[in-house]
Formats: C-alpha cells, sequence, structure tokens
C-alpha cells in the first residue's frame, strides 16, 4: 500500500506524517509537491497540518486551488482514502470534499495541548481499529478549528453517521459545533480531523492512540485487496 | 476599473474577533457599542470597461475563492 503526503507551500506536519506512516505501519511513502498532477500511484492521500500559503485569505482557501487538489478530488471519488489533518481539514471543506468550515476558536487562542476524543464513529477507513465510544488522547494545535455548519447539513451528518470524533463531553477546546473533532464524507473514505493522530505514536510523544489510524487504514486497504482478489 | 469586495461572516455565526474588540471598547468606556462584526475589504483593479461582465466576473470570484458562503456573506461596488 503506498501513502502519498501532500506538500504545500507553509505546510508544517508533513514531516510528521510521513514519519508515522513509515514507523506504524512500515508502508512505501512518498512527499508530493502541490504541484503533482498525478496521484494514481497511491493508495491513501494524507493532507497534512500547517499553513499553506500563509492561511491568507482563510486556512485552506488557496490550497483548495493547488493543481494536486484536482487529483485529490479524483482519488476520492475512486474510493482511495483520503485524510486531512488540521489545515488538511481546512483544505479538504474548502475543496467541497467534506462539508461544513472551520472558523475561528471562540476563546480567540491558539490551543495547543493533548485533548480526549470519543470516537463515534469506528466504521471509517481511518478508525476500524478502535472501538466505538472508546475514549482516546490526540494532541490539537490549532487557532481556527471550530467546526460549523448549517442546521440541515449537521442533521445530514448525524443521519450518516459522518460525525468521527467528538471531544470529550465539557473538554470542547474551541467551540465546535456539537464538540465535533472530525468528519467524514458520505461514503467514508475521506475523514477529516482537526486533532493531530501523527503526533500521537509513541508514549515519548506523551501518547500512541493515534497509531491506530494509521493501523486501520491499512487494515482497510487490506481488507479491500483481498475481497478484489478473492472477488 | 476599480472594485472592492466586502466579505463578512453570517450573522447567525459567532465573529470570536468581533467580540474580542465589543469586549476591548466596553472596557475603555465605549459602552454605547453594540454588536461588532469583523469582516475582510478588498480592493482589486480590473482590466475590463465593461461593467455587466465585470460584475459577473466578481460574482464568480466572490463564490469561487474571496469568500467561502458556508459561512460568510460578501457584497461588491464598482467604480469607474
Amino acid at each position: 500500500m503506498k501513502f502519498a503526503v501532500i506538500v504545500f507551500p507553509g505546510s508544517n506536519c508533513d514531516i510528521d506524517c510521513y514519519k508515522a506512516v513509515e514507523d506504524t505501519i512500515g508502508q512505501p511513502v512518498d512527499y508530493v509537491w502541490h504541484t503533482a498532477t498525478d496521484l494514481s500511484e497511491y493508495d491513501a492521500i494524507l493532507v497534512p497540518g500547517g499553513f499553506s500559503y500563509g492561511d491568507y485569505l482563510r486556512c485552506g482557501a488557496i490550497a483548495r486551488f493547488a493543481p494536486v487538489m484536482n487529483e485529490v478530488v479524483k482519488a476520492a471519488e475512486q474510493g482511495k482514502f483520503v485524510l486531512g489533518i488540521c489545515n488538511g481539514f481546512q483544505i479538504l471543506t474548502e475543496a467541497g470534499l467534506l462539508p461544513g468550515a472551520l472558523l475561528r476558536n471562540n476563546s480567540m487562542k491558539f490551543r495547543c495541548h493533548s485533548a480526549l476524543l470519543e470516537v463515534v464513529n469506528n466504521n471509517t477507513a481511518f478508525t476500524n481499529q478502535y472501538s466505538q465510544g472508546e475514549i482516546i488522547d490526540i494532541p490539537i494545535a490549532h487557532g481556527e478549528g471550530n467546526y460549523f455548519c448549517d442546521d440541515a447539513t449537521l442533521a445530514q451528518l448525524k443521519a450518516n453517521n459522518q460525525i468521527v470524533f467528538r471531544y470529550k463531553a465539557g473538554a470542547n477546546p474551541n467551540g465546535s459545533l456539537e464538540d465535533i473533532a472530525g468528519i467524514c464524507n458520505e461514503r467514508g473514505n475521506v475523514v477529516g480531523m482537526m486533532p493531530h493522530p501523527e503526533r500521537a505514536i509513541d508514549q515519548l510523544l506523551g501518547s500512541e492512540d493515534g497509531k491506530r489510524m494509521f493501523t486501520s487504514i491499512l487494515n482497510a486497504w487490506r481488507e479491500q485487496h483481498g475481497a478484489a482478489v478473492n472477488g | 476599473m476599480k472594485a472592492t469586495v466586502y466579505v463578512t461572516i453570517k450573522q447567525n455565526v459567532l465573529d470570536p474577533q468581533g467580540s474580542a474588540v465589543q469586549g476591548a471598547l466596553h472596557s475603555m468606556g465605549f459602552d454605547e457599542v453594540g454588536k461588532v462584526r469583523i469582516g475582510k475589504y478588498l480592493e482589486l483593479e480590473l482590466d475590463t470597461t465593461d461593467r455587466a461582465e465585470a460584475e459577473s466576473r466578481l460574482k464568480a470570484m466572490c463564490e469561487k475563492l474571496l469568500a467561502n458562503t458556508v459561512i460568510e456573506d460578501y457584497r461588491f461596488e464598482l467604480e469607474g
């Protein structure tokens, strides 16, 4: 299984994502520059955190029009696995791959600390190794992670089980609607989240609860791959 | 032709920057200030003299890039 880590000017969690793939599941992984026009060789696309294009205008607004994003959309449509973390989540909402938008934290503060999350949906390619309702410890680091969407979209997210992670009750760090920390698309192959699982892959970092996001995806890919071979 | 574009957070969406400024104004004694909303102001120089064309192009620019219509409203003015 082959991973791409997209690198925009201003990405700063690309190395962490790359290392997380190497260290947790040992699969081949490449950095892919934002000008790339072909992602066909990759099975999973990671859109890392950072400050793409300096976050000018709005977080993710300019990155969304980088050439590589056409390919990310194509990959998502093909059912490949796409994970956007932090700025990557902002980019995926701007690109319309995920609904809603991220607003400035209601505290006006950049929040950078570990956060407890509840796994709400363990049926996605990225969360199948967690149990539903499990509380995990994954750090956050963002100034604009306050998830917002309109009532109709929220109803749809709930009806389709698209809320993947919530901040633990009473511990919402940014004012997110209904404590939402991460969501997926209807098909479940595109996930966006503000917390950073790639920074929680070893106890030395304070938590290894992020590891299972990477083992989940390898597991999901193997299941798909096996099914295709047997099928 | 010169265009000015104003992008503001929708009325039903929390504007923490506006709230912080409102709080600061109150603490300075400007108690008459009610709600404060902060937005973006953009100046664009357009290489066209066709007003109708400029308007339709501006609308496209706003909807595609300049505003995120999930959370923001926009309006623009044309001069010249």
